[in-house]
This record gives structure tokens, sequence and C-alpha cells, in this order.
């Protein structure tokens, strides 16, 4: 905007100058006309004093104007002041974006780590699970009481309800059943280590997972929806044999895989080493016994 | 299950555990000592864990202690009937080690 579009400009009265007249008349008249004459002259004088006071305030004003318009034009402090406040609020906001990015990704990570805490909450708890039945089965050399432990960790730690543990015979003997929980041994008859799902896990040994165990459904021994294999390295030594469980308990977890895993290793030393270690202290009773016998 | 539990307690340092062979056995020894907290299971020789339960909820000393009840039966009718008969915490088999461990615990403020 220009200055003169900015505001008012002072007008500059019009000065007029009168020619001096001639008397028309008398002497008083002339007097009389010399005394209007003075008195003209003095408003004349007046008049031009404030003509000159009105220039004087006319150039105050401008004078002012034109500092206000300046300061107006000058305004490049204030659109300084604002495009420096603007480029404040642009580092603001993009600083904002940033962190607002920063959180996003660090409540992505709270959710990772919290994820990944529950998996370490729940490894650490299926680990504690498994070290006490590892510890269990590896505390005692006793067979009887091996077995019980075995049946304990099957029915407590697994939730079976219905199971048995069996050892590999001579061929076509079948499985010499050890442990029984839930079924009688009627029931479970003579079990064939040679075919069906037995014999398949025995020559493979790999456990056998049956993805659903009905509850409802009836036994059929020689089909056990679980089969675990007791291994000594690569020999197979007898099998798990898991029927069916708790009514509370709907399906295989994850920790279960890792206890029939346990089993397969641990169970089958521990009975192998407790069978070893029974032996061995009957026979030297025995033996003990026949010594004694020949001394005395 | 006695064997792995007391195995799962130890793990609470500050607990002393006493094993019980029975319900009448538990019951001799928890009039014979004070004690802070009671894990039984329900089916048991000679006493069952509920007629204990009802039993140990009658004596003075040990009318407020907690109880923990760890059993095979997941009927909720069971459940409710442990409950009613004032067990604190009833938990169905197969038992997390360290469920038990954090029933005890929450029990015992720990």
């Amino acid at each position: 905007m220009r200055a003169k579009d900015r505001g008012p400009r002072v007008g500059i009265p019009l000065v007029v100058t009168m020619k001096d007249e001639k008397p028309k008349s008398s002497p008083e008249g002339g007097e009389a006309v010399q005394a209007r004459r003075r008195e003209f002259l003095q408003i004349i004088k007046r008049s031009a004093e404030f003509t000159e006071e009105v220039l004087k305030e006319n150039e105050r004003l401008r004078f002012r104007f034109a500092e206000l318009d300046s300061r107006t034009h000058t305004s490049g402090d204030d659109g300084g002041l604002v495009r420096e406040l603007m480029e404040k609020v642009r580092r603001l906001e993009e600083e904002r974006e940033a962190l607002t990015r920063r959180f996003k990704e660090v409540e992505a990570e709270n959710k990772d780590f919290a994820s990944r805490y529950l998996q370490i909450e729940n490894e650490n708890n299926n680990l504690l699970n498994i070290y006490v039945a590892s510890y269990q089965l590896h505390s005692t050399l006793d067979f009887q009481e091996v077995l019980q432990i075995i049946t304990e960790i099957i029915l407590n730690f697994v939730g079976a309800e219905c199971f048995a543990v069996g050892l590999v015979q001579e061929a076509g003997q079948g499985l010499r059943i050890l442990a029984l929980e839930g079924l009688e041994r009627e029931q479970i008859g003579v079990i064939k280590a040679e075919d069906g799902v037995v014999g398949k896990v025995l020559k493979s040994g790999e456990p056998h997972f049956e993805s659903t165990v009905d509850a409802g459904k009836e036994i059929d021994a020689a089909k056990p929806p679980i089969c675990v294999p007791l291994r000594i390295k690569d020999q197979t030594i007898g099998v798990i044999l898991i029927y069916r469980f708790l009514q509370q308990k709907k399906q295989l977890a994850p920790v279960d895989h890792e206890l029939f895993t346990l089993l397969a290793g641990h169970a089958a030393t521990a009975i192998f080493a407790s069978k070893l270690y029974t032996d061995s202290k009957r026979k030297l009773n025995t033996i003990q016994g026949f010594l004694d016998l020949m001394t005395s | 299950m006695r064997q792995l539990i007391v195995f799962a307690l130890r793990r609470l340092q500050t607990l002393k555990v006493t094993e019980a062979d029975d319900g009448v056995d538990a019951l001799r020894k928890l009039q014979a000592t004070k004690f802070d907290i009671l894990i039984t299971d329900i089916n048991m020789p000679i006493m069952d864990g509920l007629k204990l339960v009802s039993l140990v909820r009658k004596d003075a000393i040990h009318k407020d202690i907690p109880i923990v009840i760890i059993t095979t039966e997941g009927a909720q009718e069971d459940r409710q009937r442990a409950m009613a008969l004032g067990a604190n915490a009833y938990i169905t088999k197969p038992i997390q080690a360290p469920q038990v461990i954090n029933t005890v615990k929450e029990l015992l403020h720990l």
C-alpha cells in the first residue's frame, strides 16, 4: 500500500492578498478608511501568522505521517517476527511429528517386549515344570519309586487320566506293563509290540500324537491316541501309552510335548538305571547270603 | 504329586514344608503345630480333602488358615463345593509349578 493511501493529507489553506484601494471621499472618511486599512492589515497579518502556523502544523503532520508510514513499511520487524515464529512453529511441528513417530516406535517396542516377556514367562513356567519333573526322575534309584514318579508326572503335569507304561520284552511276548493308571489290567490285555501304533513307535522311535483326544471314546489298548517311546540313545526300551486326559484338559499344550521329550529320554534312563540297581542289589544280597552260608 | 509340589514350594525359601500321608495325618500335624497354609488333594486315603477342609475350618487355631486344593476333579460343582467348605484356592491338574507357587505367594502375601 502506498503512503498516500494510508491516511488523510492535511490541505494548505488558500491565502488571498488584496490590492491597496485609494480613499474615496472626505478626510473623515479618509481616517475611517485608514482605520479600516490598519484593521484590514491586521487581519491580513494574523491570517499570515495563522497560515504560517498552519503550514508548520502541516509540516509537523507530514513528518509524523511519514514517520508512521515508514514504521508501517518497516513492519519488516513484525514480519520478521512472524516469520521467525512461523519457523519456530514449523520446527516444533516437525519435532512433534518426530516425537509422535518415536512414541509409536517405543509403544510398538513396548508391546514387543511385553509379548516377549510373556513368552519368556511361559518358557520359564515350562522349564520349571520340566526341571521339577527331571529332578524327581533322577532323585531315586528305587525302581518302584521311579515308576511312581513317572506316574505322577504323567498324571499331574501332563494331566492324563488313563495311561500305561510298558517295557519291550522278548519278541512275541507283547509289552510288559509296569505302571497303570485309570485302567484295569484286564482292559489292557496283551499289547503287541510288533504292529499297530505301538509297533510303529517302537520301530521309528518317534512319538505318536493324535491331534484330538476324545474323552468319551472307548479305550482301545492297541490304539493309544498318544504313544511316547522311552529311549536310551538309539534303543527304544518301552513306551508310555496315554488313552485319556482329565476332563478339564481339552488338548495338548506345548509344554506337554516338552514333557514327553523329557520323559522319552529321562524316564527311560531312570527306569533302566533303577532296574539295574535294584537287580544288582538283589544279586548282591544273594551273593552275600551265599558267601555267608559258605563261610558259616 | 506331593513330592512335586513340595519341590516346587521349596523354591519359596521362606517356607518350611511339612508333609502328611493322608487327611488324618494332616489333621494330627495341624493340631500339634501352627501352620501358615494348607495344601491338599481331594482324593486321599482314610480322609478325603473336603472332609479335612471342613474339620480344619472348625478348628480354633487353624480356622483362618489359607487352604489350597489341588485335584484332578475339574467339575464346576466340585470346585463350588470345596470353596463353600472354606477352601481359598482350587487348582485342577495338570498343574503348573508356577501356578502353585504364585497361589501360595498370593495367599501368604509374600
